[in-house]
C-alpha cells in the first residue's frame, strides 16, 4: 500500500462518514444553522472577574507558589536584578532566550544565548531558559506562551530543566474565560499553558514534581 | 493480567472477569487508595468553583450542540487544519485508521514512533499494528509506560496504571530498565523513566498522539496532559501523526474556556493541568514540519443514531465517573474486558462494538447515580445503561437464547461484588433517579420484568436498602405489581 491508496481509503472514508453522520441525525447542517445553535448554548458561568486586580495578582503568586515556585513582584527597573538574584538561587548560569526578549531584562555576568532553531541535543545543554509570556491565570497558577517575540517556539521552555519567567501584572487575569479571550486574536499561534512545573500522580497519585518538562520554575512578576 | 489485549471481542464476559479481580486483593487495595485520592482532590477543586453547575451545563450544550452539527464542525475543522499546512484524512474503522497510521509512519521513514498516552489508539490496538509493520512505539507517559514495559492492560482511562503500587512498578522498571539498584520512592521511579524516554525524545524523528479537542474555527489540536512528555512528542519530531475520534471536535477555541476548566479539575482534581498544548496546522521552525490527522468513525456514527444514546459521545474521557463508581472500585477496570472501563466503558464499549460484544456491561452497574452526579458534561450515564439493557433484552428476546443467561448470571456479580463493598451508596440513590427512567419503558418492552426482580435480589440479597428521601424503589416496585402493571 502506498500514499494513493491512503488517499483513496480516505476519500471514500470521508464522503461514508458524513453521509452516515447526516443520517443519524436526520439532515445536513450549515453554517447558519451552526451559528444559531452555537449562539444558543447558556453561559451562565463566570466570564469576568469580581475581584480588584491587587486580589488577582496576590491569587496567582499564591497558586505559583503552591506549585513550589518562586515568585518575586518587582518595578520594571528591577526585573534584571530579580532575575540575577533568581538564576543564582537555582545555582544555574547559562540561560537560552528567544530573540525579542527586552534586553534591559538581562543581568550582567551571566550567560544569554538567543536560539537561533537549535536542536533539542543543543537546547539539552543549557542549564535554563528565560521567556516573558502572553496571559497569566490567577485563579489556576497558569501561564500562557505563544510563539511571539520574547517567548519563542516551543522546544525552548521545554527541554532545559529550569524555566525562568518574566509575566507583566497587566496580563494576569483572573479566569479561565478572561484569558482565552484575550488569546482569541492570536489563536492560531502555537500556544502552551503551563500550571507548575512538569508533574505527574500516576505512581500510586503522589504528585512527583518535573518528568520530562522543566523540573524548576520562578517567575518574576513585573508591575 | 497479561499483555493480551483488552478487546470485547475475546475478552472474558464482566461477571467471569469480575470474579477473578475480585480474588485479587493487591489489585483491589491499590485500585480503592487511587480512587480514594483521586475522589478527595477532585471534591476539593470542585467545590472551590462557585459556578461548576453552570459550567457543568455549558459544557453539555456545548457537546449536544457539537453532535447536532458534526458534520459541519468536522467539514470546518479539516478545511482549516489544511488551510494551516495539516494533512487531515478520514477512516470509517480501526482496521482503516490502522492502515493509514501505519502507512503515514513508513512514509515518515521512521521505524519507530513516540507516543502519547491516548484511547483511541488502545482502541484500535495500534501499537500491535505497527510491530506488525515494523515499527515500534515508545509510550511516553510514565502511566503507559508502566503498562507497556509490564506486558499489562490499562485499567483506567486517565491513570491507566492506577492498579499497579510502587514496589510493582519498581520490579517491573528495574527488570526492564536493568536497573538493579533502583530505590522505590515515587521520585526515584519518575526519575528513572526520565532518563529512559530522554534520550527517545531527541532521537526519534515520528510521534504518534490522540487528541482531547479538535477546534473547528482554527482547525487547531489541544492536548491536555502533566508529565511534558506530550509536549515532547508534539515538539520535537519531525513528523507528527495525530488520530481522534470524530467526537473530539468542538466547535470554537472560546468553547475551551469551558472544557479547560470542566477537565482537569474532574480528571485530576487539579485546577488545571500542568501543561495544555494547542496548535495549528504546521509553523515553520517550530515543531514537527509534518502534520496528519486522522479522523475515525469507528461505530461513533452508530451511536449517534441512537437517540437514547446519543449523549455517550459527549463524554470528555475525565474518568470521574470510574472513580466514584462502587462497581468499578471494587473491580478494577480490566474486568471490563475493554480499554474503555467503568460507567463510561459499560455504555461506550457495547455501543462501539453495536451490541454484538461486551453486552453484559450495561449491567455491571448499581444504577446508584453517583457517576451521573461527577460527570463534568452531565451525561445521564445511568439513563444510558437502562436503554441498552432494554437493547440487550429486545436482541435477546428476538434471538431467544441467551437473555437470562446474561442478566442471572450479570446480577449474581453484582450481588459477589456489593458483599464487600463497605458503603454501599446504591440503595439512597435508587429511589431518586429510578422512576424516569424505568417508568417510561414501562408497559414497553418484554425483558423488563424479567431483569428487575433479578437487580433487587441482587441488591438485597447483601444489604438492607436504607432510607430514601422520595419513595423507595421497593415501594416503587411493589405498587407498580399492585396496579398489575
Ligand atoms: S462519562 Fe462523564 S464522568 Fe465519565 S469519563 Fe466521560 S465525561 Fe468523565
Amino acid at each position: 500500500m502506498g500514499s494513493e491508496a491512503i488517499t483513496a481509503i480516505s476519500a471514500s472514508a470521508r464522503a461514508e462518514v458524513l453521509r452516515r453522520i447526516r443520517l443519524a441525525k436526520g439532515g445536513t447542517s450549515d453554517a447558519n444553522a451552526a451559528r444559531t445553535g452555537w449562539s444558543n448554548v447558556v453561559r451562565q458561568y463566570r466570564r469576568e472577574t469580581a475581584q480588584a486586580a491587587s486580589a488577582t495578582l496576590e491569587m496567582f503568586e499564591d497558586r505559583l507558589r503552591d506549585y513550589d515556585a518562586h515568585v518575586e513582584r518587582v518595578v520594571p527597573a528591577e526585573v534584571a536584578g530579580a532575575v540575577a538574584k533568581m538564576i543564582a538561587g537555582r545555582g544555574k548560569r547559562r540561560m537560552v532566550i528567544p530573540s525579542g526578549l527586552p534586553a534591559e531584562w538581562l543581568p550582567p555576568g551571566l550567560e544569554f544565548v538567543v536560539d537561533d532553531g537549535m536542536s533539542a541535543v543543543e537546547l539539552d545543554a543549557f542549564d535554563g531558559v528565560m521567556t516573558g509570556s502572553t496571559v497569566a491565570i490567577a485563579e489556576t497558577g497558569t501561564v500562557v506562551l505563544q510563539n511571539a517575540a520574547g517567548q519563542g517556539r516551543r522546544a525552548i521552555t521545554l527541554v532545559p530543566d529550569y524555566h525562568l519567567c518574566v509575566v507583566n501584572a497587566a496580563d494576569v487575569v483572573e479566569t479561565v474565560p478572561e484569558a482565552m479571550e484575550r488569546l482569541r486574536a492570536t489563536s492560531g499561534l502555537a500556544t502552551t499553558f503551563f500550571s507548575g512545573p512538569s508533574a505527574t500522580a500516576d505512581i500510586e497519585m503522589t504528585r512527583i514534581k518535573g518528568v520530562h518538562g522543566p523540573r524548576h520554575l520562578d517567575v518574576v512578576l513585573m508591575t | 493480567m497479561s499483555g493480551v489485549a483488552l478487546d470485547p471481542k475475546t475478552a472474558a464476559a464482566f461477571p467471569i472477569a469480575a470474579r477473578t479481580a475480585l480474588g485479587d486483593t493487591q489489585m483491589r487495595k491499590n485500585v480503592r487508595h487511587a480512587t480514594e485520592v483521586i475522589q478527595a482532590k477532585r471534591a476539593r477543586v470542585v467545590a472551590e468553583m462557585p459556578d461548576w453547575q453552570q459550567l457543568r451545563e455549558a459544557g453539555k450544550q456545548i457537546r449536544q450542540h457539537t453532535m447536532e452539527h458534526l458534520d459541519y464542525y468536522l467539514q470546518e475543522f479539516e478545511a482549516n487544519c489544511t488551510r494551516a499546512g495539516g494533512v487531515v484524512h478520514w477512516a470509517r474503522d480501526a482496521e482503516e485508521a490502522r492502515r493509514i497510521v501505519v502507512e503515514l509512519v513508513k512514509a515518515s521513514g521512521s521505524d519507530e514512533v513516540i507516543k502519547i498516552k491516548s484511547m483511541t489508539t488502545e482502541e484500535i490496538q495500534l501499537n500491535a499494528a505497527l510491530e506488525r509493520a515494523g515499527v515500534h512505539a515508545y509510550e511516553t507517559d510514565l502511566a503507559e509506560l508502566i503498562i507497556q514495559l509490564g506486558e499489562d492492560q490499562p485499567s483506567h482511562i486517565v491513570v491507566p496504571a492506577l492498579h499497579k503500587n510502587r514496589q510493582q512498578i519498581r520490579e517491573i522498571f528495574k527488570r526492564r530498565m536493568n536497573l538493579p539498584e533502583l530505590g522505590e520512592t515515587p521520585q526515584d521511579l519518575a526519575d528513572a523513566a526520565r532518563m529512559f524516554l530522554r534520550e527517545k525524545f531527541l532521537r526519534v524523528k515520528t510521534g504518534v498522539s490522540g487528541a482531547n479537542f479538535l477546534i473547528a474555527e482554527t482547525g487547531g489540536v489541544c492536548i491536555v496532559e502533566s508529565e511534558g512528555n506530550g509536549r515532547m512528542c508534539l515538539t520535537l519530531p519531525e513528523t507528527l501523526i495525530t488520530i481522534a475520534g470524530i467526537d473530539k471536535v468542538v466547535p470554537r477555541f472560546e468553547d475551551l474556556e469551558v472544557l479547560l476548566q470542566l477537565l482537569p479539575r474532574s480528571a485530576t482534581g487539579e485546577r488545571m493541568n500542568p501543561y495544555n498544548s494547542i496548535w495549528t496546522g504546521v509553523r515553520e521552525g517550530d515543531g514537527p514540519q509534518t502534520f496528519h490527522v486522522v479522523l475515525m468513525d469507528n461505530a461513533r456514527t452508530e451511536i449517534l443514531a441512537d437517540k437514547d444514546g446519543r449523549n455517550t459521545l459527549n463524554c470528555i474521557r475525565c474518568g470521574a465517573c470510574l472513580n466514584v463508581c462502587p462497581v468499578y472500585r471494587q473491580t478494577g477496570g480490566q474486568a471490563y474486558g475493554s480499554v474503555y472501563a467503568g460507567p463510561i466503558g459499560a455504555i461506550l464499549t457495547p455501543q462501539l462494538q453495536e451490541m454484538h460484544h461486551a453486552e453484559s456491561l450495561p449491567f455491571a452497574s448499581s444504577l446508584c447515580g453517583a457517576c451521573y452526579e461527577v460527570c463534568p458534561v452531565k451525561i445521564n450515564i445511568p439513563e444510558v445503561l437502562i436503554h441498552l439493557r432494554g437493547k440487550v433484552v429486545q436482541q435477546k428476546t428476538a434471538g431467544v437464547s441467551g437473555l437470562f443467561d446474561v442478566e442471572a448470571v450479570a446480577m449474581k456479580a453484582m450481588g459477589m461484588i456489593f458483599k464487600s463493598e463497605r458503603r454501599f451508596r446504591a440503595a439512597q440513590r435508587l429511589g431518586r433517579m429510578s422512576e424516569t427512567p424505568l417508568v417510561r419503558k414501562d408497559g414497553q418492552g418484554v425483558g423488563w420484568i424479567s431483569w428487575l426482580p433479578g437487580m433487587l435480589g441482587g441488591w438485597t440479597q447483601v444489604r438492607d436498602l436504607q432510607e430514601m428521601p422520595k419513595e423507595t424503589f421497593r415501594d416503587w416496585w411493589e405498587k407498580r405489581g399492585k396496579h398489575g402493571k
